[in-house]
């Protein structure tokens, strides 16, 4: 896995607060840093696909390894 | 890129319904909407300090009921005193065991991420409620000031 600059487990989490937490976390990051997000709801792939479209933060890695979702986000 | 607006209008006081809006206005506002609730009648209950939500399984045969509760109670059961008490205690434990958002949480993130909270003051007179029932940073306001919102949303939703 690529290198990030900071990591958000949302292990647990249901819908939206993956997505919401993420959102903070970028929130308080530079322009060009990495958020590594771990998820476990299955609902996050397609959001986090959705939400990278509509906010304009590059979704780079979205994968699925031993039952956890991971999401590699570059802020904009 | 141009802000898009997001109204909604919160009509129902219930446990399950109070997700709707909480959920769409955060997750609005997560991806860059301006987002408004206007509350109004029963809808009012969501804006209350200390909320006190229930579900109902009553007039609701879509409601999945735990350990085939609807076939040992009839739905005359259901309207024996404590049982709704009981149903929202089971949806509030369910809810917390699947990793869902209290709608206190859902409030607090809409809150935080400036989503506008307006209540309608002809339902707050109607209901004989005052502000200091309510939490800090709602607006009161009419129709006419909805509108004024709304008629340049983008999305516009009625729940």
């Amino acid at each position: 896995m690529a290198d990030f600059n900071q990591e958000l487990d949302a292990s647990g989490l249901n819908c939206p607060l993956p997505i919401l937490r993420a959102k903070k976390t970028l929130n308080g990051m530079e322009a060009g840093e990495i958020l590594h997000v771990i998820a476990t709801d299955p609902g996050s792939v397609k959001d986090f696909d959705a939400f990278s479209k509509q906010t304009g933060n590059e979704l780079m890695e979205s994968k699925e390894d031993g039952g956890k979702f991971h999401f590699m986000i570059k802020k904009n | 890129m141009d802000e898009k607006k997001l109204a909604i209008i919160a009509t129902k006081g219930s446990l399950d319904w109070a997700y709707p809006p909480f959920i769409l206005a955060s997750t609005a506002s997560a991806l860059g909407y301006e987002t408004q609730i206007f509350f109004t009648f029963y809808g009012l209950q969501l804006l209350k300090k200390k909320l006190e939500l229930q579900v109902t399984p009553l007039g609701n045969p879509g409601m999945p009921m735990p350990m085939g509760m609807d076939k040992w109670f009839p739905i005359l059961g259901m309207t024996l005193p404590g049982m709704q008490g009981m149903m929202t205690k089971m949806m509030k434990q369910k809810m917390k065991d699947k990793g869902v958002a209290s709608v206190e949480e859902l409030r607090e993130l809409c809150q935080e991420a400036e989503v506008k909270l307006i209540a309608c003051q002809m339902t707050v007179d109607l209901f004989d409620m005052d502000s200091s029932q309510f939490i800090d940073g709602v607006e009161y306001a009419g129709a006419a000031a909805f509108f004024e919102f709304a008629g340049e949303s983008d999305i516009c939703l009625y729940i």
